[in-house]
């Protein structure tokens, strides 16, 4: 998908919603799909998308294309990483599957509802579900690997410094 | 529609190119998000190339700036459909019957793999349908951008074939 915008993670869950949802308008495509981020957590991020005409797959029944939804999940599984406390600096995608279990009704907003559910140092996996109205019966899952870029200073400003240590850093100190 | 071809007689190739750039005309305009994404085709003889020139609204990143990863799904999943319908239509269209669409393929599931980070700039697909039954089919889409060996996104999906008139 996208990189995020710089932010560091050790920052409160307010701040990040502020500026994950400013972050989701932005997006040029996600505006163009009229999403909005609805509600942010750790690691999880619910974004809604409303029925527009324009974005019809099969015109004899006006169901949204499939594209659309895959737009919406990627733009809200990326959010999710973006907001999980070990990850959030920028993330892109790198993997993601998208399983259609049945068609979005025509005239109702899909809502995707993404899970950071597992961070490395480097690779973020996300789940995410697409709902209308009907919220027993999910329109589309996914799941997706994304990227994690971390601030380069974070392992050596995390760990205390021990002269103990045997452990070599891994990363050169930022300069700032 | 043009008049129904006699198999036996070749007929000139203006007829034949209007008729196939008809066929999958009627195929594409019918689709709005095709459109709005604003996705054209072009066509050598059977093989298609999906193009999706440039616009700013299908950024996903505007500080790289890159193209949002839902668009290049998007694209490439619009490259799949067409090319399966495409290669139905194409039987009829060529054995002399009228090339009547039919609903399109639904998708079951879709894999797109990211290669590379998606430039601002025109994009193409090619769609390859690995295996078409009755039922199911199979299809791998390739996208690529200023050059054609280096793809920036793969895909696989698997689709669900619309019913055959059999009634």
């Amino acid at each position: 998908m996208t990189d995020s915008p710089q932010m560091p993670p050790d920052i409160p869950i307010d701040r990040r919603r502020q500026v994950a949802s400013q972050f989701i308008a932005m997006i040029p495509h996600a505006s163009a799909l009229g999403m909005r981020m609805t509600d942010v957590g750790d690691g999880e991020a619910v974004i809604t998308m409303p029925y527009d005409a324009r974005l019809v797959g099969d015109p004899e029944t006006g169901v949204i294309h499939g594209g659309a939804v895959s737009a919406l999940m990627d733009t809200c599984c990326g959010a999710a990483v973006m907001v999980h406390p070990q990850a959030g600096l920028g993330t892109a995608t790198i993997d993601l599957r998208i399983d259609y279990m049945r068609p979005a009704t025509p005239g109702q907003t899909i809502t995707a509802r993404a899970t950071c559910y597992h961070v490395t140092r480097s690779v973020a996996f996300v789940r995410a579900v697409a709902l209308d109205d009907d919220t027993d019966r999910p329109v589309a899952s996914a799941t997706g690997a994304f990227t994690v870029e971390r601030p380069r200073s974070q392992q050596s400003s995390e760990r205390p410094r021990s002269r103990q240590s045997s452990e070599r850093p891994r990363t050169a100190k930022a300069a700032s | 529609m043009t008049t129904s071809p006699k198999r036996a007689r070749p007929e000139p190739v203006q007829v034949v190119k209007q008729r196939r750039d008809a066929t999958l005309q009627g195929l594409v305009d019918g689709v709005p998000y095709i459109r709005f994404l604003g996705i054209r085709f072009e066509r050598h003889g059977d093989e298609l190339t999906a193009v999706l020139p440039y616009a700013d609204m299908l950024i996903g990143n505007p500080s790289i700036p890159a193209l949002h990863g839902g668009v290049t799904a998007a694209f490439m999943e619009v490259a799949a459909i067409i090319e399966l319908s495409w290669a139905m239509l194409w039987e009829d269209m060529e054995s002399g019957a009228e090339a009547v669409p039919r609903r399109l393929p639904k998708t079951i599931d879709f894999n797109v793999d990211y290669l590379r980070s998606g430039l601002p700039r025109d994009a193409y697909a090619r769609a390859r349908v690995n295996r078409s039954g009755r039922r199911y089919a199979s299809v791998h889409v390739e996208a690529w951008q200023d050059n054609r060996a280096r793809l920036f996104a793969q895909a696989t999906g698997h689709f669900l074939m619309p019913v055959r008139d059999e009634d």
